[in-house]
């Protein structure tokens, strides 16, 4: 019987499951790594839908894409800086993108780095209206924003953490160290 | 030799629990996919996904969330097929003209039933009790 071996053969058979263990742990995670699931795997589409073979898988349309280390594994603003992606800003005619380059720089952030809004990315993507006034008073410093309202879904949480970079990339908004 | 083949086993058998046991939690949806359920499950269709990583590649968030006026809430939004029809959020681009025209239901209405409405991967989904997320 195999339990009835000496000490240096179970040390052998141990070795030998780790092995097995560690190979099979690598080979989930190879497989994993920086690559989408197929919608028919994605546990979300319901792999009997006959749309599915007609729909654009995420490796298709993201695989060439900058890559990220979050949510979609999308480096999105990179994207449409190097216009790999043109998203159109109207649905139809060539209406003018407002972009507006300014910086907000957020300090009551209970000693954490301070947080920098930068309106130029957010207006790429973003319509002022979107935000102004009813997410965001115009006024700096008159919204209450706090990171229990954004992991609410209320202010930057509208987005961050949702479809925008999610809320463990902590040092893209703190970036900036406090002053003194 | 009887042990050797046992302990062969024994190791293949291990590999292939490990394997199965790992790769059961890692499947998961894009990041902001929204799945749309108020009445698909009720009218016997399955309910909708919709990526946002397939839309934002062809348009900027603005074109739906300020022109068209879908609210940046999931299940927010008193969506209907007779609305869809009328040109109305979806159908704005779903016409046959800009995107596939609505006939096209299983384009669409594409997740397992009783998928409640939800935007996949989002900190509210993660939350234990999350504050005012849609059930």
């Amino acid at each position: 019987m195999w339990f009835a071996m000496d000490i240096k053969k179970t040390r052998r058979v141990s070795k030998s499951v780790g092995i097995a263990l560690l190979t099979g742990m690598f080979g989930v995670q190879l497989a994993h790594a920086g690559k989408w699931l197929p919608l028919n795997k994605d546990g979300l589409h319901d792999r009997r839908s006959p749309g599915l073979e007609l729909l654009q898988s995420p490796q298709d349309a993201l695989g060439s894409l900058p890559t990220d280390t979050a949510g979609n594994k999308v480096n999105w603003s990179r994207a449409m800086d190097e216009r790999l992606i043109k998203p159109r800003g109207a649905l139809a005619g060539d209406k003018k993108v407002q972009i507006l380059d300014l910086n907000i720089v957020m300090t009551d952030t209970a000693g954490h780095p301070n947080v920098l809004f930068p309106h130029k990315v957010h207006t790429q993507w973003l319509d002022c209206a979107n935000c102004h006034e009813s997410l965001f008073k115009s006024k700096t410093g008159a919204t209450p924003v706090t990171m229990g309202s954004i992991l609410r879904g209320e202010h930057c949480g509208v987005c961050h953490g949702a479809v925008a970079f999610p809320l463990t990339e902590c040092r893209r908004c703190h970036l900036l160290p406090q002053e003194g | 030799m009887a042990l050797t083949l046992c302990k062969r086993i024994m190791v293949l058998g291990l590999t292939i629990v490990s394997l199965v046991l790992l790769t059961q939690n890692v499947s998961h949806a894009e990041y902001g996919d929204v799945v749309m359920n108020k009445y698909s499950d009720d009218s016997g269709i399955r309910p909708v996904v919709f990526p946002h990583w397939f839309h934002r590649i062809r348009f900027r968030c603005k074109v739906c969330h300020a022109d068209l006026g879908f609210k940046f809430k999931a299940g927010g939004n008193d969506i209907n097929m007779l609305k869809i029809i009328d040109g109305e959020y979806c159908g704005a681009c779903h016409n046959g003209d800009i995107a596939w025209s609505v006939e096209n239901c299983d384009l669409c209405h594409s997740a397992k039933p009783k998928t409640p409405t939800q935007v996949h991967e989002s900190t509210l989904q993660k939350l234990i009790r999350p504050a005012g997320a849609p059930k």
